[in-house]
């Protein structure tokens, strides 16, 4: 095979890897949107605030401990102990319902009715609210991120040598193809079978599927709307947790881990904002796309095209389809 | 009788001279993205004024105040904090910010105040008779630049012609500061360069990486802040690039660039101007006087810590500019001019950093009107993973000031003549 034809399929691979990290992020706004019509500039920040708790559950780091030495004058910030990683995601998915509900009581209940601008103003206030308070919870420092299920089986990194030695034999070039981004595909197929099952199956998934058509038919059936939200965002604080430990296994637990919201907006505008498989064909569409246009015109134009490309990608698919590939058409009569 | 008496304390207050503290602003960011970068050095800087305070009694008798504000690494808040704190006597800024650096080299000029960028910032600001308030001794990113080619010289045995470097780079002003400089020592040296951007905020380096493993460099040399060090340190394990390769300039070497990779950061090497670890006298002081009393400005958990020493060194080359100053002058109660006026006579000896406690904590140099770069001496540490500790792999040497100068001379000059800047050095 042509050097160049095995460097493009790998980078193509890779590109597909991406995407299922962006769609990972995807899923959360999507959830949402579909939902309550609510755009959440806050999911980045949910993603951050949910490693970051879940890294301080497991060290048993002592939240708000440098508040509390502040005003006490003492020096505790560990309680000592170690919990185990399935424990950990367990607590850490409590925590991101009660946040779920704390948001839903204290700041959408009151802009039921409000212009759709509102709501994404309140989630712009939230982000800023949450990353304040990550940062009061857990400290700014960096942490590293260890999920694992017993000493020996931890969130694997490094090249996959499988992989590198058949396609060697194959090829008589090795592919690259992370061991993390083999995981995070794997994590994202169960997660998207598990959100569509309950959605399907389930009393709560169908009554999710009811307020998400029509507010107002679901009202009439008696479904309550306040529940249905409070579901709707302790399962996107769930996604988050997901790409929260995705993200942060690459690079540790840090603040800048609430920008990876903005690797999601070319792919919610590509798959539409209320499809969840448009969120993970958008993200595979815009991986592929960008690894592959930096690959082949990257050199040309002094490389760095990835952010740019991944929205210009996105942009043209909204000239055809604004509401993007597996979008809602939305049809308004006078 | 009383009427007498309120007379002469009134008399006597406006004769005596009004000792004012001595203001160091300090423009920090200890929140956001690169907050665990920005508390460190912050926490550094602000402990050793404390220390001059609790065991010296200040600078020349006055006390210091250290004046925070925070940036977020943000160059509009930056901006913000200069003009909300220069009012307060600012003797010197340090704006930790190559952005806010620009910003502001023509607001410090016109206010006559002193700037520091210790380590970043615009390289030809060295150029003293030019940019006659920003100072940036002991040395810059193009002294790193070559520094780090000087490094793979001398471990090539002085010939590195034909070899492959590539620079993966932070796609933005700073990440570009070293590429002029590459290129001359490229055509110098013969060796092949290649560049790499990474885009803001670095999360995402798959297609860098992969292209390093198609094309496989000898080196990899990396200009990066924030999550982009930890993401290329992660991938450089990854694709299993040989981290004793790989060197970073000082800004993407610190403990929490490395320790996300755990094990496989081993050997990662960084470029550096002053030394790593607490092994230095300063350090038990700063235990006993700032930790100990309970003033320390962090937990006091970060002390030796690579940006925790870079913020107390820098303090520390900001004190004793105030104490030349003050000898310059004849006065404790100096003005931020005063304050130029001693950093630019500033002269650092091996005998005044043991003095201080810190021997060969950093280079020796002068600073002169023509000179506000320093001596632009480069050292190389290596990361030990075992050990989770830095240390000095190499002497502080000296870079190519031959290509350097020729570089700042042009850089300088343009800006000169852009900004009618006339000699200032005459």
């Amino acid at each position: 095979m042509p050097e160049q034809l095995a460097f493009a399929i790998e980078v193509f691979l890779n590109g597909l890897m991406s995407g299922v990290l962006y769609a990972l992020v995807a899923l959360g706004f999507v959830l949402i949107y579909k939902a309550s019509g609510i755009f959440n500039f806050a999911q980045g920040v949910m993603a951050l605030f949910a490693a970051m708790t879940l890294v301080g559950i497991q060290n048993g780091q002592v939240p708000f401990s440098h508040l509390i030495n502040a005003i006490l004058g003492t020096h505790i910030h560990h309680f000592g102990w170690h919990i185990h990683s399935v424990l950990a995601i367990a607590m850490t998915v409590l925590v991101m319902i009660a946040l779920a509900w704390a948001v839903q009581k204290f700041v959408f209940r009151y802009l039921v009715g409000q212009e759709p601008i509102i709501l994404f103003m309140a989630t712009i206030g939230l982000a800023y609210f949450l990353e304040g308070f990550a940062d009061l919870m857990w400290g700014s420092e960096i942490k590293t991120l260890d999920v694992c299920l017993t000493a020996n089986a931890c969130l694997p990194q490094g090249i996959n040598l499988a992989i590198d030695e058949t396609t060697y034999n194959w090829f008589g070039y090795g592919f690259f193809i992370d061991n993390l981004d083999i995981t995070a595909t794997i994590v994202a197929i169960i997660l998207v079978i598990a959100l569509v099952a309950f959605s399907q199956y389930t009393k709560q998934g169908r009554a999710m599927r009811a307020v998400a058509d029509d507010h107002q038919a679901a009202l009439s059936v008696g479904i309550s709307l306040n529940f249905i939200w409070v579901l709707v965002w302790s399962v996107a604080g769930f996604v988050a947790l997901v790409a929260g430990i995705m993200w942060g296994a690459k690079s540790g637990v840090q603040f800048s881990l609430s920008l990876i919201a903005l690797k999601a907006l070319p792919v919610l505008m590509l798959g539409g904002f209320t499809s969840i498989p448009g969120a993970i064909v958008g993200g595979l569409i815009i991986g592929v796309g960008e690894k592959l246009f930096e690959f082949w015109v990257g050199p040309l134009v002094g490389g760095a095209t990835e952010n740019w490309f991944a929205y210009v990608l996105a942009l043209v698919f909204l000239v055809f389809r604004p509401q993007g590939l597996f979008g809602e058409k939305i049809i308004e009569r006078v | 009788m009383k009427k007498i008496f309120v007379t002469a304390v009134a008399s006597l207050m406006a004769a005596a001279p009004a000792m004012a503290d001595l203001v160091f602003p300090s423009l920090s960011y200890r929140t956001g993205p690169y907050a665990a970068g920005g508390i460190p050095f912050a926490d550094g800087y602000a402990d050793y004024f404390t220390l001059l305070n609790e065991r010296d009694g200040g600078i020349g008798g006055v006390m210091t105040r250290l004046l925070e504000c925070e940036t977020g690494y943000n160059t509009e808040k930056g901006v913000e904090c200069y003009e909300s704190t220069k009012g307060e006597g600012a003797l010197v800024y340090q704006p930790l910010s190559t952005g806010i650096t620009y910003q502001l080299i023509p607001k410090t000029t016109a206010d006559d105040i002193p700037m520091h960028t210790m380590g970043y910032g615009r390289t030809s600001a060295a150029n003293g008779d030019v940019f006659s308030h920003t100072f940036n001794y002991p040395g810059t990113y193009w002294n790193g630049a070559s520094g780090g080619i000087n490094y793979l010289l001398e471990i090539n045995g002085g010939d590195i012609k034909g070899k492959k470097v590539a620079l993966v780079y932070h796609n933005s002003a700073y990440g570009k500061e070293p590429i002029r400089t590459l290129e001359e020592l490229q055509k110098k040296h013969g060796f092949e360069l290649s560049l790499l951007p990474v885009d803001h905020p670095g999360q995402e380096q798959k297609s860098q990486w992969l292209q390093i493993r198609r094309e496989k460099p000898d080196y990899v040399m990396m200009w990066g802040w924030g999550v982009m060090n930890q993401v290329a340190i992660q991938e450089a394990a990854n694709i299993r690039f040989p981290m004793e390769n790989f060197i970073g300039i000082w800004w993407s070497g610190a403990e929490h660039d490395v320790l996300p990779a755990g094990e496989k950061s081993n050997g990662y090497k960084a470029l550096t101007f002053h030394n790593v670890g607490r092994d230095f006298p300063v350090f038990a002081d700063i235990q006993k006087y700032v930790v100990d009393a309970g003033k320390a400005a962090g937990a006091g958990d970060q002390i030796g810590n690579v940006l925790y020493n870079r913020g107390m060194y820098a303090a520390m080359l900001a004190a004793e500019a105030a104490k030349t100053a003050q000898g310059i002058h004849g006065t404790a109660d100096i003005t931020p001019s005063m304050m130029r006026d001693g950093m630019e006579a500033l002269s650092i000896t091996e005998e005044k950093m043991a003095a201080l406690g810190m021997p060969n904590f950093g280079p020796s140099f002068d600073v002169s009107c023509e000179n506000h770069g320093g001596p632009g001496l480069v050292g190389v540490t290596q990361w030990d993973a075992a050990s989770q500790t830095w240390s000095l792999i190499s002497d502080f040497k000296e870079t190519d000031m031959e290509v350097i100068s020729a570089l700042i001379e042009a850089d300088s000059g343009s800006y000169a003549a852009e900004n009618n800047i006339e000699s200032q050095c005459k």
